[in-house]
């Protein structure tokens, strides 16, 4: 019998286990979760042909090395990378085959944060209600990724289609947000509003899979305190005491008491996740229809 | 004035008016209905689970209730649904018929005599009363499987620790506010220590994973401890 499987040889800064998260399980205080890039982790998929549910490596700045058990096809995606097979250059954005024993590395991000690496078969870890995601926030999802780790592979489905053409936007100078105002922009001033789509901020270093943190100007309250406990959405822009906004990305909490003065339209989180910090920040407001 | 009958048989005035709810927008597909009471989250949350058990819900991706609010996420059109919801007729949840989940509770927390003196009683009235309080699970968050229940009047509301712990053991069952809560993992917190459950509020691997769930109604059970473990040392 085959052994479908990879070896962790360098686990990088962080590197996850992610697929398309446990959507609708909130109300049991358990968050999505899922890959931050939506999109690329989509995209990685597609290219070793998986569905869009099977589960990839989300790597954090760093990359990450696995050594293969058995040959296979895999794509590395997202934050454009080197890749290598056994020190040998591979195209990043295509399907690439890796024989038997041989080390894929997916190295340092040129641009961007997270590099998403699909395997043929997807990765089979342990789902945790319906969804392999590793989330932190709650520490549902197998651990993230530590050295000597092996991880199984599901079997290879359709054939791997011929290489698509990637397109990328390339490093994004700015991170331009479309925010819907509400539920919550009633407690804020004409002035923090103004500010909210006005103003631009830095994306800060204290960002994660919960939360895009920013450093900037402060939106202006028009009332203090705390709401009640409230259902938190994906893509909800918190604003805590300090006034900075917080975008709430995949592992969020569900439920929160700080008031949430828009929500970012989900089709503009993928960008997000590459956003590295410094990089400036504005909010637009996102009219109806797509 | 509260739009919402008061608990009892399931018959409302008349000329009710229904629920008073206020719609506000989450995005381009949720909504956010913000309530009167928790008694009036509970109903429409209890009628929004009917809806959706006989097929009369558009889908959805969450419904989260909280403590004045419902979120319902991933509507298709959630401005129709926000028109559509205010011609609903909610009846005022009912509990007759809802099994009651017991919880053994040793009430040794390092806390008992604090809330004691806050309520104006004996640590041994603190047990008294919180073990004869049925509660609800109002609703989840914080971690997977912690509930926020409701159930103790007004008078026994307390104030969080003004010093949070670094470190509450799982299973601790703990105060705050209106709510009282069981800790499913060990974290730090704020919440007053009353005691401490052996009873497993989440597993992964068991269904359903969470003990809790919205709507649950828990009553915790008295079990006896050595008050002195350290002297048997």
């Amino acid at each position: 019998m085959t052994d479908r499987a990879f070896a962790v040889v360098r686990a990088g800064a962080l590197t996850t286990v992610q697929d398309l998260g446990r959507a609708g399980h909130a109300h049991l205080g358990v968050p999505r979760s899922g890959a931050l890039d939506a999109d690329a982790h989509r995209l990685a998929n597609r290219l070793v042909g998986n569905g869009p549910e099977a589960a990839t490596l989300e790597t954090t700045v760093t990359g990450c090395a696995v050594r293969m058990r058995s040959a296979g096809t895999v794509a590395v995606t997202g934050a454009p990378c080197p890749v290598t097979v056994d020190g040998r250059p591979a195209p990043w954005g295509a399907p690439v085959h890796v024989p038997a024993d041989a080390v894929l590395e997916v190295g340092t991000a040129a641009y961007g944060l997270r590099s998403y690496l699909a395997f043929a078969g997807g990765i089979e870890a342990e789902p945790v209600l319906g969804s392999r995601a590793t989330d932190l926030l709650s520490g549902l999802g197998p651990d993230p990724l530590s050295d000597g780790a092996v991880l199984p592979l599901g079997t290879p489905g359709a054939p791997v289609p011929a290489a698509d053409a990637v397109p990328h936007a390339g490093p994004a100078r700015e991170l331009v947000l479309p925010v819907r105002l509400g539920p919550r922009d009633d407690w804020f001033t004409v002035a923090g509003l103004r500010t909210l789509l006005t103003g631009v901020w830095r994306v800060s270093s204290a960002s994660n899979r919960i939360g895009l943190r920013t450093e900037g100007p402060s939106l202006e309250r028009a009332r203090d305190g705390e709401l009640p406990s409230e259902g938190m959405a994906l893509g909800a822009v918190q604003v805590p005491p300090n006034g900075l906004p917080v975008l709430f990305l995949a592992d969020h909490p569900t439920t929160g008491g700080y008031p949430v003065i828009g929500v970012v339209r989900e089709s503009a989180l993928s960008a997000a996740a590459q956003a590295a910090p410094g990089t400036p920040v504005r909010f637009v407001r996102a009219h109806s229809g797509f | 004035m509260t739009a919402l009958p008061a608990a009892g048989p399931r018959t409302r005035p008349a000329e009710s008016p229904g629920l008073r709810m206020r719609t506000l927008p989450v995005g381009d597909h949720g909504l956010l209905v913000e309530l009167d009471s928790g008694a009036a989250v509970e109903a429409l949350h209890a009628e929004l689970l009917r809806r959706a058990a006989a097929g009369l819900l558009p889908a959805t991706r969450e419904i989260v209730p909280a403590a004045r609010t419902v979120l319902i996420d991933g509507l298709a059109e959630p401005e129709r649904f926000a028109a559509e919801l205010t011609g609903w007729d909610i009846p005022p949840a009912t509990r007759s018929g809802a099994q009651t989940l017991e919880v053994p509770v040793r009430y040794d927390g390092p806390d008992l005599a604090d809330v004691a003196e806050l309520w104006g009683v004996t640590p041994e009235e603190v047990v008294r009363i919180h073990s004869g309080t049925e509660f609800r699970v109002a609703f989840c968050g914080f971690a997977p499987g912690f509930g926020y229940l409701t159930g103790l009047p007004e008078r026994y509301h307390v104030p969080r620790r003004a010093t949070p712990r670094t470190r509450l053991p799982v299973g601790s069952v703990a105060l705050a506010g209106p709510y009282t809560g069981v800790y499913p993992r060990s974290s730090p917190g704020g919440w007053q220590l009353l005691g401490t459950t052996d009873a497993v509020l989440w597993d992964a691997s068991r269904e359903p994973a969470a003990l809790f769930a919205p709507g649950t109604l828990v009553r915790f059970v008295p079990q006896p401890f050595d008050p002195h473990p350290e002297a048997a040392q």
